[in-house]
């Protein structure tokens, strides 16, 4: 590999540029921190005027193909929308659905899509992949749930954690084995049985996951390459993580930076001192580097390709260590009321800490692009 | 820069057609590795033979019209779009060909004087900074004042047409060869303030007064002085911009060194030093019996430098898009100098350490791993770490302009 050859393309238009700016504008309006206090203490976990404002903003259906109601736009259009969400630490089903729809759409089994598409492009229906297993493997072809064939159909059997806003939407999208093959199920999630659902308790307040038990529980079987399909969604959680988790940053930086300019102590503004100047200037270098990583990774992004792939692990890599490191600084920088809960900063140090570990960590794509790079 | 290039945008196919040509010419024409031993960069070009090959070689990229492309063809230039440049100076990177010698004047002297020079100036100068045939160097640092650059106290004193210098300037790359340098001196002592009062001269170093002493680096090779000047008298047409407002022409100087201006007129300014490299190297090389390339902490470290150079790379493509650079437009090329230098740094420290047992040997040892060269480029890293403002000084200026913390 020479750097020199690579593409360094990063294609951001105007219509990804005024989506972006809708997404910032929305946020900055709605989901200040207070409110995104308010919406931790529900049980939901979200605010849903602002979540039926964002599908009325077409949010929900940007990168949904045009036929199934969608606006059709590339999957960059994700990625210039959660990151302004991180900006703001919004939280609500917006990734789950879109990650949902994004696998419909891409595994291509035309009566699903007919059947799904349409409601989720609209927000009438929000649907969750539940990829991951209580091994905490990150390899979303790890699956022990296993579908078996009965007569009526098919019975799906084992559990499933991680699996956000499971409560709180009305389709799952499930991996399991079925004839010792990957396959992609749909599971109603009012089918399931009282008590199937549990809310994980997470360190991340403003985020839900629940952890979901499969005893039997009917299921439909969804066409199309599920393997590629595993693949391709595990990817795109890990591109809108790194999106998240590059606006989470850029949310810190703002909020420490205000404080280092307000705060003084020895009669100067705290951020005078270079003990905190310096590494406040490298974490914005930091994440300067994480955006360009992230713009491109969201340009190249197809699920598939080895430029894909290895745009995607460095930024989600390179944007999870920034922020976690960048959220940490933060507490210290604020000193002893950074330590309280009253700060805002323990939100954004719980956000890295929480999104870090979701769809493959810093230490998990380092080691997967030894193989792609070396 | 004031020149804008023309707003014809080439296409794709034209630029590949481009990057044939460019790859091509540099196949014929690369010039065959000299006996003895070339310099890292510009800054330490210390000995006669490696500036007179190093010249020949800048004359041969100008003349093949390869030098300046986006800069004005009354000045030597070839009016072409700058995205021409790019191509040659990546090609020139790829190809592993030497750099440039006249880097001073290609990349800040230059550029400053297109911006702020009279017609005059710039027919006289630029094009001789293109062809090489007059080399610059910078006369801004003193003995004692480096990072306090605007308390220079060398003097520039009005006499007829002339102006009498005296004082000292150091840390002078390209001092030995040099027919001009860029000069910040105090014109009026008075002035009030340091900022004020400082004029920047486009100044003759062949003239009587000037004393230049070499100063070897740590690495053991030469390439900068000390120049002191002790009456040396130059003409007074040679002011850039006006007199007393020298810090802020030494101010746009510094925005084109550290690479947070465009309007350089390119070409390969050092011997590059990529993650493809040092992955080469740690093949080559052997920890505890192991090729190095195969220890775990190893691999992992050679993924981070290569995400840190692909964000480099990247940093580049976003800086020309408007929308997403938005929040703090001049973020990226304000941090240039910084990344790049501190990058150089670590990367080649942590090449040093692949060789594990063979890595103390240094230039000269017969079986020191690739002729000691990374031992060499390690130490020669911090004179853009330090030269140029130091990384320290760009954390400074980085935390106060653009994220808007107090001065300390």
């Amino acid at each position: 590999m020479t750097a020199t050859e690579e593409s360094t393309e990063i294609r951001f238009g105007e219509d990804l540029d005024l989506l972006a700016k809708s997404a910032s504008d929305v946020m900055r309006d709605r989901c200040t921190l207070e409110a995104v206090r308010a919406s931790a203490a529900t049980d939901t976990g979200y605010d849903e005027a602002l979540l039926a404002q964002i599908a009325e903003l077409g949010f929900l259906g940007a990168a949904l193909p045009e036929r199934y109601g969608g606006a059709g736009l590339p999957a960059a259009a994700l990625v210039a929308m959660a990151e302004p969400m991180g900006r703001y630490l919004y939280s609500g089903p917006f990734v789950a659905s879109t990650l949902a729809g994004q696998l419909l759409a891409y595994i291509d089994d035309p009566i699903s899509q007919q059947t799904y598409l349409p409601q989720l492009a609209r927000g009438e229906l929000l649907a969750s992949p539940a990829l991951y297993e209580p091994d905490g493997s990150y390899d979303p072809l790890a699956i022990v749930t296993t579908a078996s064939r009965d007569a009526a159909g098919l019975l799906l059997s084992g559990i499933k954690t991680g699996v956000l806003d499971a409560a709180n939407v009305g389709l799952l999208l499930v991996s399991a084995l079925c004839d010792g093959e990957p396959a992609v199920v749909a599971v109603q999630r009012t089918s399931l049985p009282d008590g199937s659902i549990t809310r994980e308790t997470l360190i991340d307040e403003t985020r839900r996951s629940y952890r979901i038990v499969f005893d039997d529980t009917p299921a439909v079987r969804i066409g199309g390459d599920a393997t590629q399909g595993l693949r391709f969604v595990h990817q795109l959680g890990a591109l809108m993580m790194a999106a998240d988790m590059s606006g989470g940053t850029i949310g810190s930086i703002d909020l420490t930076i205000d404080y280092l300019q307000t705060r003084t102590q020895f009669g100067r503004p705290i951020g005078s001192y270079q003990a905190l100047k310096h590494p406040m200037v490298d974490i914005f270098v930091a994440s300067e580097h994480g955006r360009s990583l992230l713009y491109h990774a969201a340009t190249v992004f197809d699920g598939e390709s080895r430029a894909s792939e290895c745009a995607v692990r460095m930024a989600k890599a390179h944007c999870g260590s920034t922020f976690t490191h960048a959220a940490d600084r933060s507490i210290q920088f604020h000193g002893a009321i950074g330590f309280t809960y009253e700060c805002h900063a323990q939100l954004f140090l719980r956000r890295a800490q929480w999104a870090e570990y979701q769809f493959g960590d810093t230490r998990h794509h380092r080691r997967n692009l030894q193989a792609l790079l070396l | 820069m004031t020149e804008v290039p023309p707003a014809e945008t080439p296409s794709p196919e034209e630029f590949a057609t481009f990057r044939q040509e460019v790859r091509t010419w540099l196949q014929r024409n690369a010039p065959t590795p000299p006996a003895f031993q070339l310099p890292d960069s510009f800054m330490e070009v210390g000995k006669p033979e490696q500036f007179a090959f190093l010249q020949a070689w800048q004359r041969k990229v100008y003349e093949a019209g390869y030098l300046g492309m986006a800069w004005p063809t009354e000045y030597g230039g070839r009016g072409r779009p700058q995205a021409y440049q790019r191509i040659v100076d990546s090609e020139m990177a790829r190809a592993n060909v030497p750099f440039m010698v006249n880097v001073i004047g290609l990349m800040w002297a230059g550029p400053v004087i297109m911006q702020l020079g009279t017609e005059t100036q710039k027919r006289r100068y630029l094009p001789k900074i293109l062809s090489g045939e007059e080399i610059w160097c910078q006369g801004f640092s003193e003995p004692e004042h480096g990072s306090d650059l605007a308390a220079a106290t060398t003097t520039a004193v009005r006499d007829g047409d002339e102006y009498v210098l005296n004082g000292t300037k150091i840390w002078t790359s390209l001092g030995t060869e040099a027919k001009h340098m860029i000069l910040l001196a105090r014109t009026d002592p008075n002035a009030g303030s340091k900022y004020k009062g400082l004029t920047f001269f486009l100044a003759p170093v062949d003239v009587e007064g000037v004393e230049k002493r070499p100063i070897q680096k740590m690495t053991g090779e030469y390439g900068f002085n000390e120049t002191r000047f002790d009456n040396a008298r130059i003409p007074a047409d040679c002011v850039l911009g006006q007199v007393g407002e020298g810090w802020s022409v030494a101010v746009t100087t510094l925005m084109f060194e550290r690479g947070a201006s465009e309007g350089q007129a390119g070409g390969l300014a050092m011997v590059p030093l990529r993650v493809s490299d040092v992955v080469e190297l740690a093949r080559q090389c052997r920890l505890d019996g192991v090729p190095a390339i195969e220890d775990p902490q190893v691999r992992d470290r050679l993924v981070g430098f290569a995400i840190e150079e692909r964000a480099h790379a990247l940093n580049m493509a976003r800086a020309r898009n408007q929308a997403l650079t938005r929040d703090r437009p001049f973020a990226i090329m304000m941090m240039n100098k910084l990344t790049f230098s501190e990058f150089r740094r670590r990367l080649s420290a942590f090449a040093v350490s692949l060789e594990g047992a063979n890595a103390g040997r240094y230039m000269g040892d017969p079986h020191a791993i690739e002729g000691g060269e990374w031992q060499r480029h390690y130490m020669n890293a911090f004179s853009a770490t330090i030269g140029g403002g130091t990384s320290e000084i760009q954390r400074n200026i980085i935390g106060e302009r653009l994220l808007g913390l107090a001065k300390g």
